[in-house]
This record gives C-alpha cells, structure tokens and sequence, in this order.
C-alpha cells in the first residue's frame, strides 16, 4: 500500500500554446526518472500528460490561456507513487456526459476525436476529474 | 523547439513502407495522410506504418491515422503499423486500432503479414 506523503513537488505553468504539451511531457518523464520509474511506465506517464495537456488547450476556453500543473512523488520513505494534477479554469464540463468513444463508430463517422480521457484511463492507474464552472482538474497517478 | 515529423518511402513489389521520425501530431497527422494519398492515386493498396522513429504520439495525430485506415477500408486496401515503441502500441490497443489496422513487431514479419 502507498503513502500519500509528498516527498518532493515540481510545479510548472505553461501557456496554451502548440507543442507545450511536449514541455509538460518532458518534465514529468524528468520526474517520473528521478523516482527511478521503468522507462515504459515513463513514456507512458508522458503520453498521459500530452493528452491531458490538449484536452485543455482544445476544450477549455479559458480566458487566461495557461495550464497549471504540479507533479508530486508520493512515498513514506521511498518514492512509491507518481501524482500529477492537470489544472485549467475553463468553463468546465461535466465528465459523466462524455461518451466513451469507440472505435467502430471513429472509423464509420465524420468525428475521429475525442479519444484523451479514455487513453489517460488506459495508461495511468488512477484518474480522477473534477471539473465545473471554475475550470477542470484531473488528477492521475500512478505507482514506480 | 518544433518537434517536426519527418516522412520517408520505400516502395517495394506492391507494399510501400511509410516511415516516420518524430512527433505525430495533427501536422504530423496531416503530413503522413498526404503521402498516404499519394500513394494510393499511384495504385498501392497495401501500406505500412514503420513508426521505429517515433517515440511520441498525440491523440489528434492519431484521429488521421483512423481516416487512412477508413480510407483503407473504403477501397480494400490494407494499412498496417510496426515498430511501435511499447507505450504506442499500449495506446493503440486501448483504441481499438488493431481491429482494423494490424499491429507487426518488425517489418519483415509486416511486409509478410499485408501481403497475405
């Protein structure tokens, strides 16, 4: 079982820009290495963050056009867990609405999109979203 | 700080490989829909994917590649992927991509693979 003490926390705004997912990305494979993570579970971690990262910048709408987001390793002692918060303050929306794609209805309709939420689900093993008129947050985490 | 995406082709006895060297996002996407078109009006019916060179991918990226594959399907042709690094592959799989694009470890194994 994981401790959720925080043992060190890296915080990073970044504006809704292209390719700033890639900056997010690359800062949490840093942390992810410095807790010495495999590096599959790294790249995955990435992935998860990239997608997160343009769900933002693609649906948000937020007026201040950033995206916070803070990586935190979790342990008692040793790094044991891996939790990152992706923030904007958006207009919101309400996740259980959102339809779990697939991909029989991708390949035979006019929307490809729409995939981010249910690869974030796929690659890290907790996810949690809260989101409203204050913006979004998800926050996912997932064990070295 | 652009993360471009470089396109290459091999045409070889029908298969034409397309290979990829870094980050596919919706330019990326975009970039490898058009030689994939390309390649199609010059008569390939069989495509494959090499992506040995890209360790990143993006969903948005990712929703052109399923309008190749729908492509694909439309003029019963057959588009595959290899070399996917483990975390694209994961990706892929929690898509469902594999159910209508096979999925190959190496190119040879593919080349053999589309050709039936």
């Amino acid at each position: 079982m994981s401790s959720d003490a925080v043992l060190r926390e890296v915080t990073l705004a970044l504006p809704m820009a292209p390719e700033m997912e890639i900056e997010a990305s690359k800062t949490a494979g840093a942390v992810a290495a410095s807790m010495r993570m495999s590096p599959d579970r790294i790249d995955e971690v990435r992935q998860a963050v990239i997608e997160a990262f343009i769900n933002a910048l693609e649906h948000s709408r937020a007026e201040d056009r950033e995206v916070f987001l803070t990586f935190e390793i979790l342990g008692e002692k040793d790094p044991e867990k891996l939790r990152i918060t992706v923030r904007d303050h958006g207009v919101g929306f309400t996740p259980t609405e959102v339809r779990e794609p697939r991909i029989e209805d991708k390949i035979s309709g006019t929307n490809r999109r729409g995939w981010g939420l249910k690869i974030i689900r796929g690659l890290m093993d907790e996810v949690e979203i809260r989101s409203g008129v204050g913006g979004t947050i998800v926050v996912m985490s997932k064990l070295r | 700080m652009t993360e471009s995406l470089n396109v290459t082709v091999d045409r070889r006895d029908g298969v034409a490989v397309i290979y990829t060297e870094g980050y596919i996002n919706n330019q990326g996407g975009e970039e490898i829909a058009r030689v994939a078109y390309k390649l199609l009006d010059e008569g390939y019916k069989l495509l494959l994917l090499n992506l040995a060179g890209t360790k990143i991918v993006n969903s948005i990226g990712i929703s052109i590649l399923i309008e190749i594959i729908e492509k694909m399907i439309e003029i019963e042709g057959k588009l595959g992927f290899c070399c996917l690094t483990p975390t694209i592959d994961k990706t892929f799989h929690i898509m469902g991509l594999a159910q209508y694009a096979p999925i190959f470890e190496n190119e040879g194994l593919a080349v053999a693979g589309l050709r039936g």
